[in-house]
């Protein structure tokens, strides 16, 4: 429980359903003397979820987990940015922290199954394996965080809110008298403490934030920029190049510590690599499928053919025209209708 | 005790956090909620009937420290007693005599602790800190060596809240009289189970706080011997003889006059009630799980107090398994928001980090039955493998 209303509604439903609710809350890491206003864990949140859990008597736990979210998502998100990428740190933290962390210490406390707040939805196939589906409100659908979810954990899992949009559970919170009812959503990474992810990296990780040249697709150098980590693929404003047409942010090249830009026709990618496939089944639909694929959290759907490589460790992901911003360390998610079929990183 | 059984289906062993309220005790508050809600400062006859409810109080709480009751000062809680307690004296001995050294030891509370570091670190008082030995008790011999003039008050507590180790406070006290330096000790957690006699504690100061013996939270007592000097810290209306401003929480007075009352007339059977059970605790516990230490002094600690550590092993975790099989306990190293830092205390008496942060506090009161401590005892083992199993 995070005291907002998405994972309170979560609880009482459970509880309406008859389960046995015990309330828990990560305590994730978080940069010291910033402690009191991490997104999730501030004293705020923690006292707005401990009264969701009175206003349902139930028990409540905060369970430290701040070694373990810094030695996976704080590190991976520095590494990442490092070697030049961009990665997405909620999916290393629900892979790494909450469903396997957390729901290994809910599975010891006796519990049965793990209930979170995600706007997903479970389902099953023909032959009894376990679905995911989009959220029902699609605007809310977190589908993309939680695709590296396996059967294992799917079976342990429950998506209360997934049926229900958000204005319904906003309406169920204040009919259930929960304390969150009336927050507004946050979007910011927790553990930046509503500060600049950039000013972040450039404290703990200050190799990924050096000066360098800023280049065109031939070599040719334009101009220079203030570290990788400031610029995001795609990006126009801001880069300080006298140029008669806009450029763009095309690629970034770790290894020469160069920004790559170019003209609007150059941006965008008519196919990419992706590496680190999983697959909510436990393996491919095919060798070579179509499929629906976000190239990150906020984008839209593009239409794709998806084929595996040599023993089905990379794909090579062909869109249908060019996708826009598609950002190396950014997960590729590939769905079949409202089914989450996987998904991988991408390489390139 | 008399006490409503419908509120411990859980098995709660906290009884050092707080204990449940005696309905004797509730039921002599009732009327000063309703009938006789005066104001004791009122001239009015209202006023007059608050009045008598509130200085009978101090005369019963007089009785149980053996002293006079213009010596009784009510605030309102332990904490604001240790508080009145340092600063009143602190401030007092400054302006009275030049004296500028706060003397007290490692294992205090934070009421006393923190304000002490504030003391020295806002307002220019020197900070002195006695050690502790590996019991958890302070070492007279190391007073007499550097205790005298130049001292504002020594402040050690009579018995600790997180291992129960009882100090030896009338031997303090005889060395502080001796070199005339003001003595203060909090007894919040002493005062369910000690004899309160000041003059045999030979304290100038002392803190108790109602609802560690059945009485009601946000009521507490400072004793004042006569002739010690304190300042007031909360000035207004001449109250307590100008030691502590403020309406008289007339209900919560009462009431705590009350369990104090009780609680030193039903001492003898109260102490023979918990203290077999805390020797059950502490004898199977040790026995049965490896790797396990008794925190605190074996034989000169609290009756109704078991402490331990256990290598290895996440307390917070350990509470969360306890609580989920119906068991309410605490530890000195736990926190509600899932931060755990080992206790001050625990490291104070030489425990290594490993053993600091696996420690685990039951504490007995008068509802807990043989039955419910052999049902604690029949789970403890196998949730401390638990709690031991995977560290981060």
């Amino acid at each position: 429980m995070s005291g907002g209303v998405d994972s309170s509604v979560a609880a009482a439903l459970c509880q309406q359903a008859g389960h046995e609710v015990t309330g828990m809350m990560l305590r994730a890491w978080s940069e010291p003397g910033c402690e009191d206003a991490n997104r999730c864990c501030s004293p705020q949140a923690m006292t707005l979820a401990r009264r969701a859990a009175a206003a349902l008597d139930i028990p409540f736990y905060v369970i430290d987990a701040q070694a373990i979210f810094y030695e996976t998502v704080v590190r991976h998100f520095l590494a990442e940015y490092t070697a030049g990428r961009t990665p997405n740190p909620c999916l290393v933290c629900n892979r790494l922290v909450r469903w396997e962390f957390l729901l290994e210490h809910a599975l010891e406390m006796g519990a049965e199954m793990l209930a979170t707040g995600h706007y997903v939805r479970l389902g099953l196939d023909g032959e009894g394996r376990h679905l995911l589906l989009r959220g029902t409100d699609h605007g809310k659908d977190q589908s993309y965080v939680l695709h590296r979810l396996t059967q294992e954990k799917l079976h342990r899992s429950l998506f209360p809110v997934g049926e229900l949009t958000k204005p319904q559970v906003r309406v169920l919170a204040e009919k259930f008298n929960l304390p969150a009812a009336g927050q507004a959503d946050s979007q910011d990474l927790c553990f930046l403490a509503g500060g600049d992810y950039r000013a972040f990296i450039r404290r703990h990780a200050p190799q990924a934030a050096q000066p360098g040249r800023i280049t065109d697709r031939q070599g040719q150098v334009l101009g220079m920029h203030t570290g990788l980590v400031d610029y995001t693929i795609g990006q126009r404003k801001g880069l300080g190049l006298p140029s008669g047409v806009p450029l763009y942010v095309l690629a970034k090249d770790a290894a020469a510590n160069t920004l790559i830009v170019g003209v609007g026709e150059e941006l965008g990618a008519g196919v990419c690599t992706v590496n680190d496939l999983h697959w909510i089944a436990g393996e491919p639909p095919a060798g070579s499928f179509r499929a629906r694929v976000k190239t990150r959290y906020t984008a839209q759907f593009a239409a794709a053919e998806v084929t595996l490589g040599e023993g089905g460790a990379t794909a090579e992901v062909r869109f249908e025209g060019r996708v826009r911003a598609v950002t190396p360390g950014q997960a590729a998610v590939f769905y079949a209708g409202e089914v989450v079929l996987g998904g991988g990183t991408i390489v390139g | 005790m008399d006490y409503n059984r419908n509120i411990m289906e859980k098995i709660y062993l906290d009884y050092a956090a707080t204990t449940p309220l005696d309905r004797r005790v509730l039921a002599a508050m009732m009327p000063f909620f309703e009938e006789s809600f005066g104001n004791p400062s009122s001239v009015h006859q209202h006023g007059q009937r608050a009045e008598a409810a509130v200085e009978d109080s101090r005369a019963t709480i007089a009785r149980v420290l053996h002293c006079q009751p213009d010596e009784v000062i009510f605030t309102s809680c332990g904490s604001e007693s240790d508080n009145l307690a340092l600063r009143g004296a602190a401030f007092a001995a400054r302006a009275g005599r030049e004296a500028k050294r706060i003397l007290t030891d490692r294992g205090e509370h934070p009421a006393v602790s923190r304000t002490a570091q504030q003391l020295a670190s806002q307002h220019g008082f020197d900070l002195e800190w006695l050690e502790l030995d590996a019991n958890g008790q302070v070492d007279p011999g190391q007073v007499a060596g550097i205790l005298g003039s130049e001292d504002c008050l020594l402040s050690v507590m009579t018995a600790n809240n997180e291992i129960g180790t009882i100090q030896p406070i009338a031997e303090l006290g005889a060395l502080c009289r001796r070199r005339q330096v003001p003595f203060h000790s909090d007894a919040v957690q002493a005062a369910a189970y000690l004899d309160l006699d000041v003059d045999k504690l030979q304290v100038d100061l002392l803190s108790l706080g109602a609802h560690k013996f059945y009485g009601p939270k946000g009521i507490g007592v400072l004793y004042v011997r006569r002739g010690t000097t304190i300042q007031p810290q909360q000035t207004g209306g001449g109250q307590e003889a100008g030691l502590r401003a403020g309406t008289h929480n007339v209900p919560y007075i009462v009431g705590m006059a009350e369990a104090l009352r009780l609680t030193a007339e039903e001492r003898p059977m109260r102490v023979a009630h918990v203290q077999p059970l805390r020797d059950q605790i502490i004898g199977t516990v040790l026995e049965e799980i490896p790797d396990t230490r008794l925190t605190g002094h074996a034989n000169m600690r609290l009756p109704g107090h078991a402490s331990f550590a256990f290598m290895d092993a996440d307390g917070n975790r350990l509470l969360q398994l306890l609580d989920a099989a119906g068991f309410a306990c605490s530890s000195g190293s736990a926190c509600k928001t899932g931060d755990p830092k080992p206790s001050e205390v625990l490291l104070a008496i030489g425990l290594p980090p490993e053993w600091a942060l696996g420690s685990l506090r039951v504490t007995l009161g008068m509802p807990v039955t043989a039955e419910q401590v052999g049902r604690f005892l029949a789970v403890l083992p196998g949730l401390v493998e638990k709690a031991r199993k995977r560290r981060t």
